[in-house]
């Protein structure tokens, strides 16, 4: 196939312990250590190495999001992309104005394969992937975990509830990836050199006709109920005793 | 809770046999209108309506017989779902993989926002949701006069009662057109007799601390005596000792059982995003540091392949 598109979004860090703000608005990002949603740097892994098997010939990664996502756009060309996009837009933007820029970028692309995760580990909302292929009219395979390219299709496994599902599906397709699809290489020093000469656009939002308004107003972020702290026993018939008083074995 | 609210609740079914997450959403279906609900039962076997008849908070099943439903494929079910929810304020799913496959695609026919993981209804459009794997919870407003498009978190809702006798209506496959760039090729599930992960009362789950599926045994052999389910945590899912569909945790399975044994697992944020709503939760681990004795209700520093047989005896 000519081109892979591969959808990235800036999120805080995986290793980050996330604070609540005290105006409880949302959570502190500011001196934050953000990077690319890690299931998104999956998509990008998998996109490089169809890429490099001779079955792609180019791999474009594109977000949305503010100036500041030009560097995980940077980390994702050092990886191997070979172009990047911003749609530059610093307000938060919700799943469904992402999937509707994303598919003014699909039409102006036509990329055969989009790849993206199967959800950003910020807000956990699990549906631009599905709202972009309802959008396209195209195939979709969510979950997945393995992967093969055909000539004008994918067979696809997929990480379900009951088990793991199989499905065959005509390109042009999305697939959305999970975490036992591959393990993203880590980016050398003279990629990150390499990948400052790398093309990246900049895209008004405004010039996509799409309108931005809000769905939803976000009322409050706050910290769930903690649970309280338990106790330490010593051995399996002091449990035994415990659960037993608390109903739980008998 | 609005009292004119009109919801539609999509069905999950493995099997023949409706899934209880189905159940769950309608539990949800409760906080929302005071009218019950219409659930639609797409699928290829009568018998899936006639289960569907008698959970409570449904007024009608709406079933739509079909062998192109027979393995619920999102791209093919979305258009039909967006047509039928034109007539309800409120489109549902569980959050299952089934129903996060399935819903952003409704949302996007519809051409509105969705709303992923209800855990409660404040008011009629205010939602409350997990965000950031569950360490901090997101209160949502939807704007008026925009179809509600959501998922129900599972953990934050008990199935409904099955005593009902719901009407059922048998309707047609509307005459828009179907995608067939998508197909089944097969599912590999373990066959068990177990009770199923997300509607056990008990569950057992094991680490990377057991070493070997064959290790395993000792816990299986556990939750039998306790008529658990049986879980896992994402490193010994990755390392191959069980199959993807025991692992609990933010990427797997998100529960809520009366009584959660963790052995050998030492409580990465994502697995006690999947364990939080637990009655009671027991972590068995020789790492006396291992963070999930921080919320753990019993927390026993021991070596599990010791524990487990003094537990076994104990429980006789």
């Amino acid at each position: 196939m000519e081109k892979i598109l591969v959808c990235l979004k800036r999120v805080v860090d995986y290793n980050v312990k996330i604070r609540i703000k005290p105006d409880e608005t949302d959570v502190v990002t500011e001196g934050v250590k953000m990077s690319i949603n890690p299931f998104d740097e999956i998509a990008l892994e998998e996109a490089l190495r169809i890429k490099e098997s001779g079955q792609a010939d180019e791999v474009i990664i594109v977000s949305v999001g503010s100036e500041d996502c030009q560097q995980q756009l940077r980390t994702g060309l050092a990886m191997g992309a070979d172009r990047a996009i911003l749609i530059e837009h610093s307000e938060n933007t919700e799943p469904l104005t992402v999937a509707k820029l994303l598919h003014q970028i699909v039409q102006q692309e036509q990329p055969k394969l989009i790849l993206l995760g199967k959800q950003a580990i910020d807000d956990d909302c699990n549906q631009t992937g599905q709202m972009l292929a309802e959008l396209c009219s195209y195939s979709q395979a969510t979950y997945a975990s393995k992967l093969s390219v055909g000539s004008n299709s994918l067979e696809v496994t997929r990480e379900v509830d009951q088990g793991l599902e199989t499905l065959e599906i005509d390109l042009p397709a999305i697939v959305t990836v999970d975490l036992r699809l591959n393990d993203p290489r880590y980016v050398k020093l003279p990629d990150i050199m390499k990948a400052k000469k790398k093309p990246l656009d900049v895209i008004n939002p405004n010039d996509l006709k799409i309108s931005m308004d809000p769905f939803f107003k976000v009322i409050s972020v706050t910290a769930p109920p903690p649970r309280e702290s338990g106790i330490k026993l010593n051995d399996a018939g002091e449990l035994f005793d415990a659960l037993k008083a608390k109903g739980l074995v008998d | 809770m609005d009292a004119d609210m009109k919801v539609l609740v999509v069905a999950e079914h493995n099997d023949g046999a409706i899934n209880p997450s189905t159940s769950k959403t309608l539990s949800c279906v409760a906080e929302l209108t005071s009218l019950g609900s219409d659930l639609l039962v797409m699928g290829n076997n009568s018998a899936l309506a006639e289960e569907a008849a008698r959970f409570q908070n449904v007024d009608s099943v709406l079933y739509m017989g079909n062998e192109i439903f027979e393995h619920q494929i999102a791209a093919v079910m979305s258009p039909v779902i967006a047509k039928i929810a034109q007539d309800y304020d409120c489109v549902l799913c569980p959050s299952t993989t089934f129903g996060r496959d399935l819903m952003p695609r409704i949302a996007a026919a519809l051409d509105v926002g969705q709303i992923t993981d209800i855990m409660n209804v404040v008011a009629p459009r205010t939602f409350k949701r997990p965000i950031y794997a569950g360490n901090a919870i997101q209160t949502i407003e939807i704007q008026d006069n925009v179809k509600i498009a959501a998922t129900v978190r599972l953990a934050s809702y008990k199935e409904v009662e099955t005593n009902n006798q719901a009407t059922i209506k048998n309707i047609e496959l509307p005459e828009i057109e179907l995608p067939s760039h998508t197909r089944f090729l097969r599912i590999e599930s373990e066959i068990t007799e177990r009770p199923d992960l997300q509607g056990a009362s008990v569950v057992v789950s094991g680490g990377r601390a057991f070493g070997s599926s064959e290790n395993f045994e000792l816990l299986y052999s556990l939750a039998d005596k306790l008529g658990a389910a049986v879980g896992a945590s994402r490193a010994a899912v990755d390392a191959g000792y069980v199959p993807n569909d025991m692992q609990v945790g933010q990427t797997g399975k998100i529960i809520s059982p009366d009584l959660y044994i963790a052995f050998g697992i030492s409580g990465a944020i994502q697995h006690l995003a999947g364990i939080k709503d637990a009655g009671t939760i027991v972590a068995v681990n020789k790492d006396a540091d291992a963070p999930i004795f921080e919320i753990a209700d019993f927390g026993i520093v021991a070596d599990l392949f010791e524990f487990i047989p003094e537990f076994l005896a104990k429980l006789g």
